[in-house]
């Protein structure tokens, strides 16, 4: 754990409240999001029980399954999460604004100026916790390949339509979940813990009540206890007052109220009578146990949105937008569901491009914010000082260019190299790099700019600190590029075992499995 | 580990290592595989083989391209193979922004540029895996050394596999494995799983790869080379070159009896010694400790410490450049360099394990990963870290180590999800940490500072 974390932990426990890790907001928040929050059966792996699903707060829309051991009762399930799910997805769809892009031009090989469509926002969806996360994962995986009746009209159980198109948005959220900076798929718990600190440990912190008691105890309440009373705290009825955030339910819960509830479901259902009254009760149960968490996951929405935007929040949004476009591209150009298992190259550039966000977002989140700044001053990082000299001086070669030396004093204690490259953003925005040439004194080390001074052989305005300059250089580099390209799968070298078409049995795609059974 | 040590009637060490290095070259130029993989414990002349190799397939009339992992790698190679060969042409590949060596322009073979095109009809040309992976639209190579080939990960193989028709894997695979910033569990148990190593990959789909090893570390002292092997190399056991009473330490002044000149005493006595500091949680920069660790380099250097070695005729004083000191943090190292300086001394190289990687000393001066921590995670248990530390001397090694470190282990046994199709590895880092511990400890100082 980060030294600052730790501080922010010890602070917290001392002031018995959460205490900030940001002063801003580092994910991007939309102005409608979709709220989801699932339940699971228990000892029956991924079946769904219910959820509670929507865009109001106050109008959360409850489906259930009466009966989760029912594989019909499950498909109307998964058919009316569709129903509730689908239109808010698709509704961005349309609305686009053109881009200008690059592109080479298959003819020419020449790289051509284009317009592209960018959807101009993208559908957010928020889980409670990264087993909802998980959970979305799921659902898609089980419900990706399944045909439909129109599809193949000899399955025997065809899949309500809809539910593959759900299953294809649900598996790309998941997977763009995975892309560090992301916000298309986003837990709460851990929006929440990225933001504040607790007195808990972060296994803790994964029970959305309990970080929230951290967060907002009751007037005059500690922390800790706040926090144990949600964890542990149970009713008269024996069932936790604050049930867990899913997916899985609480085993008192289960056994004292559900299993019974179930039991007169099935017992009204065996015997011809209504079961009206019965599947009414299971909805009320179920609703005792989601709406907490529902409340729980727009508290912490409330709670984010009083910390303005970080400044590069809306730049990641954009390739979120991107992704989403691109996804609708893919569905509009009828291509086959996501396979079940990524190729060598597509596992290769995966990684390659989270690898790149990654560094990336340290970055942004450090440039955005002091506070997480500090936290890479600490770890040597980076380093903020005053500018106590500059000395004019020139590049060799024919045209000097300006290569003004600074004396920077500072009391933090960067891990630099002799000749490392050290970064600076300009007010406008763009890095200025600098050479490291030494520690000239305890505390005072010398700097030389190399670029961002404009082209002439006089600096900018600007773009040369002043004596007295209060500036702080990063040892990051803040927008790294991403690796050389990759191969086309169709090139995979035999190292890898060459392109996945000449392997044998190689389908168009993924065929539907017992797995996909929900 | 008697089947290591040269005294139980084994052939000759430079005969055996002789052996399988014919081997691999036979294998590497007439061989019908298209490629071969080569082991080689921390000092058995990895480096050495690759020169040689490529100066054979040179003079056979081939072209071929070295990868290496990074761009000091490259520049040592180059350096190496031009002294060894100066009428080789040799082409250095390299990024417009990591220029190479200057010291290597004395080598009038060597051409250095940025465009492979300009070096495409040189004999031999050298990059890193990452300027490789630019390379774009050239006729492939006959031929390809891969240099540190378990430090490569699996998807710069990928980048690079189709620019050579076959190739020459060598590698160390008790070093630290490559690793990702970003989780890559999803694509556990693939054989093609990017974030892997290079030759896991290779060999998932190439299992009738003919593999080698080279048998003899000419680095470790015979003190080093059972303890390595049997914790770090159990199935592919190798020994050192030297035997035991051939390389000597010795120092010319006294022990005043503090903790550091006892350890270094041990140390010199019997090629290991624990410097012990009392049982206490601390933060990773223990001030203790760090000062220890620079106490004894200091006593180090100032006892006239002499070196005899198979190397040369006459005992060779000890000095700073051959001592190291390696950590598992960079702000350890950052620490332990603040400590030096405060006591004067400098030469010395300080770094973390990473890149201590491939390097040699004739005395390293450790901090145990595991000092004065509450809880053992996989980083600081990784097995490689460990077997980095521990296998860059030639004479001695010293550690510190605060007590308690046996007592944590048990607290902390791994539990890394099992998952299905990923090859485990042997050993693992607790029980690697276990077994290096248990022979420390009977070389272990006490002190209290």
């Amino acid at each position: 754990m980060p030294l600052m974390e730790t501080l922010a932990k010890a602070q917290a426990v001392a002031a018995g409240r959460a205490q900030p890790l940001a002063t801003v907001r580092h994910r991007w928040l939309s102005d409608r999001p979709l709220v989801f929050v699932p339940l699971t059966t228990a000892g029956e792996v991924g079946a769904p029980l219910g959820a509670l699903v929507g865009t109001e707060r106050d109008a959360p829309h409850l489906l259930v399954v009466p009966q989760p051991r029912d594989r019909d009762l499950r498909s109307a399930f998964l058919a009316a999460l569709a129903d509730e799910m689908l239109p808010y997805l698709t509704s961005y769809e349309d609305r686009t604004v053109l881009e200008p892009g690059r592109e080479t031009d298959p003819e020419t090989g020449k790289k051509v100026s284009v317009e592209r469509e960018l959807c101009e926002d993208a559908p957010q969806l928020i889980v409670p916790n990264p087993a909802g996360v998980e959970y979305v994962r799921l659902l898609g995986r089980a419900t990706r390949f399944r045909r439909t009746a129109e599809e193949d009209p000899a399955d025997p159980y065809p899949a309500p339509s809809q539910v593959p198109l759900l299953g294809r948005w649900l598996t790309h959220y998941g997977e763009r979940a995975r892309t560090p900076g992301s916000a298309l798929l986003l837990a709460m718990t851990e929006l929440l813990s990225l933001h504040w600190a607790t007195g808990q440990s972060g296994l803790e912190d994964q029970h959305l009540g309990a970080l929230l008691a951290w967060l907002d105890p009751p007037q005059g309440v500690d922390g800790a206890q706040a926090a144990l009373r949600a964890q542990v705290g149970r009713g008269a009825d024996g069932l936790l007052c604050c049930p867990p955030a899913g997916p899985a339910t609480d085993p008192v819960f289960d056994n004292t109220a559900l299993a019974p509830a179930i039991d007169r479901y099935d017992a009204a259902r065996s015997a011809g009578a209504d079961t009206g009254p019965a599947e009414r009760e299971i909805r009320a149960l179920l609703t005792s146990q989601l709406r907490p968490t529902w409340d729980d996951v727009w508290r912490g929405i409330d709670l984010l949105r009083a910390l303005p935007p970080g400044g590069h929040v809306e730049d990641r949004w954009k390739r979120d937008r991107w992704s989403y476009t691109g996804h609708r591209d893919r569905l509009r150009a009828g291509e086959p569901p996501q396979p079940r298992v990524d190729d060598a190259v597509t596992a290769a550039q995966k990684l390659s491009g989270r690898e790149t966000a990654q560094a990336r977002l340290d970055a942004q989140e450090a440039l955005d914010d002091p506070l997480v700044m500090a936290g890479r001053r600490l770890a040597g990082e980076a380093f903020a000082g005053e500018v106590t000299a500059v000395e004019m001086a020139y590049s060799d070669g024919k045209v000097p260019r300006p290569r003004p030396l600074l004396t920077v004093a500072t009391d933090d204690e960067p891990h630099l190299d002799e000749g490392g490259t050290v970064y600076r953003a300009l007010p406008d925005g763009r890095t200025q790099e600098a050479r490291f040439t030494g520690w000239t004194a305890p505390g005072v080390l010398r700097v030389q700019l190399l670029n961002g001074m404009g082209r002439g052989k006089v600096p900018d305005e600007g773009s040369v600190p002043e004596v007295g300059d209060r500036l702080c250089w990063t040892l990051f580099e803040h927008a790294p590029r991403g690796g050389p390209e990759l191969p086309d799968a169709d090139a995979t070298p035999w190292t890898h075992g060459g392109p996945p078409s000449s392997a044998p049995g190689a389908a168009t795609h993924d065929p539907v499995t017992s797995e996909d059974y929900l | 580990m008697s089947e290591a040590s040269p005294a139980s009637g084994a052939p000759d060490p430079a005969k055996a290592a002789a052996q399988a290095t014919e081997a691999i070259l036979r294998d590497t130029r007439d061989g019908a595989h298209r490629g071969v993989v080569v082991d080689s414990p921390p000092g058995a002349g990895k480096s050495t083989l690759v020169v040689r190799a490529a100066r054979e397939l040179a003079a056979a009339g081939e072209q071929l391209m070295i990868v290496a992992q990074t761009n000091a790698q490259v520049d040592d190679l180059v350096d190496r193979l031009a002294t060894a060969d100066p009428e080789l042409p040799i082409g250095r590949l390299h990024g417009s922004d990591s220029p190479p060596d200057p010291a290597l322009e004395r080598h009038a073979s060597v051409t250095r540029s940025t465009k492979v095109a300009e070096l495409r009809e040189h004999r031999v040309v050298i990059a890193t895996a990452a300027k490789w992976g630019y390379v774009k639209g050239v006729e492939p190579w006959r031929h390809a050394i891969v240099d540190e080939a378990y430090q490569m990960r699996s998807d710069a193989l990928l980048r690079v596999a189709g620019l050579f028709e076959r190739a020459l894997f060598v590698g160390d695979p008790g070093q630290l494995d490559p690793f990702s910033v970003v989780g890559a569990e999803q694509w556990a148990g693939l054989s093609y799983d990017p974030s892997a190593s290079a030759v896991v990959t290779l060999l998932a789909h190439n299992p009738g790869l003919p593999q080698h090893r080279l048998p003899v570390s000419w680095r470790l002292p015979a003190s080093a080379a059972p303890l390595i092997s049997d914790a770090f190399y159990p199935y592919t056991p190798f020994r050192s070159g030297t035997g035991h009473g051939e390389r000597a330490l010795t120092f010319g002044v006294a022990s005043d009896g503090s903790g550091p000149d006892r350890v270094l005493d041990e140390a010199a006595a019997s090629g290991w010694g624990l410097l012990e500091l009392p049982a206490r949680h601390t933060p990773r920069t223990d001030p203790e400790a760090v000062a220890a660790v620079a106490q004894v380099v200091r006593r180090l250097l100032d006892r006239g410490g002499v070196t005899v070695s198979e190397r040369s005729e006459q005992p060779v004083p000890l000095t700073a450049d051959r001592v190291a000191v390696g950590t598992a943090h960079r702000d350890q190292a950052a620490a332990v360099r603040a400590a030096l300086a405060g006591l004067g001394v400098t030469g010395v190289a300080v770094d973390t394990a990473n890149r201590l990687q491939g390097r040699e000393f004739d005395v390293t001066v450790v901090l145990h990963p595991l000092s004065g921590r509450p809880d053992a995670t996989a980083f600081h248990l990784e097995t490689g870290r460990l077997c980095v530390l521990a296998s860059r001397h030639r004479h001695a090694c010293v550690v510190v180590c605060r007590a308690g470190v046996a007592d944590l282990l048990d607290e902390h046994p791994s539990m890394e999800p099992v998952r299905l199709g990923v090859t485990v590895k042997f050993p693992d880092g607790w029980e690697a940490n276990h077994a290096v511990l248990a022979r420390l400890s009977e070389h272990r100082v006490r002190w209290r500072p």
